[in-house]
């Protein structure tokens, strides 16, 4: 399985369910895409959910680091859900785990948004 | 860590095209062969992700997705000692003076990263230049820390 992403609305915050991999080729590309549109859409306020993110390389971090740099330069934020132990661990050694606004409850993560 | 108790020689050998389904390919004959080998969970991902890594370097920058150039790749258990090696034909590459990742001015890089990983996820890694052309780059993990 690749990557699925599907969005919803929690009052202004739009929420990105992402769920498989993360992975050079259609998954990071998927997510790249996905992002970009929600920019030029005019969306300032992103949660990316990777509870159900199975696998997450390099290439996929990139993505996250690309992400967040398109969505900060347009003026938003994005911020990371429900991360689990792989994604946590590899955020944490390549030191982008403090980059990141990273919550655990989607409740808390929606109100964070100022 | 690995379960010493299984001490296993076994290996594999490949030669695979240049292309993103031999990445995945590989990372699962190597997993699998580690798995025999009683590698844990935790080692598992890491050597994987170690060889999507470096499959993905030779690919993509080694042989640049040509068609006509192979990538070799071994993978071999003996007695304590995981091993996987990476050959790609293509122009070589600078293993050595790579940018750290972790450095402020590099962080929000979207690339750059993958050495860094292998690095982190494996007791050794290696690369040489070959002779006409390519970069072998040698992994190992031990079943028991060094």
């Amino acid at each position: 399985m690749s990557v699925k992403l599907s969005t919803r609305q929690v009052g202004d915050v739009s929420v990105v369910d992402v769920a498989g991999r993360i992975t050079l080729g259609e998954g990071s590309s998927a997510l790249r895409e996905t992002l970009r549109d929600m920019v030029s859409k005019g969306q300032k306020k992103i949660l990316l959910n990777l509870g159900d993110v199975s696998y997450i390389d390099s290439s996929g971090i990139g993505e996250l680091v690309s992400g967040f740099t398109t969505v900060t330069n347009s003026g938003g934020q994005l911020k990371l859900l429900n991360l689990n132990k792989r994604v946590k661990d590899l955020l944490q050694i390549t030191k982008l785990y403090t980059v990141f606004d990273v919550h655990e409850d989607e409740a808390g993560a929606i109100r964070s948004f100022a | 860590m690995g379960d010493l108790s299984r001490p296993t020689t076994e290996s594999v050998e490949r030669s695979l095209d240049s292309s993103l389904e031999s990445v995945d390919h590989a990372e699962d004959l190597a997993v699998g062969l580690a798995r025999r080998a009683g590698f844990d969970e935790e080692d598992l991902m890491k050597i994987g992700l170690a060889v999507r890594e470096s499959m993905v370097n030779a690919v993509v920058h080694g042989n640049r997705y040509n068609a006509n150039k192979k990538v070799r790749f071994s993978a071999s258990m003996n007695q304590s000692r995981f091993t996987v090696r990476i050959a790609d034909e293509g122009e070589g590459f600078d293993y050595v003076n790579l940018p750290d990742p972790l450095t402020p001015e590099n962080l929000l890089r979207t690339s750059g990263r993958g050495i860094f990983l292998i690095r982190s996820f494996m007791d050794e890694f290696h690369a040489r230049r070959m002779e006409p052309a390519g970069t072998e780059v040698t992994l190992v993990k031990f079943a028991v820390s060094k």
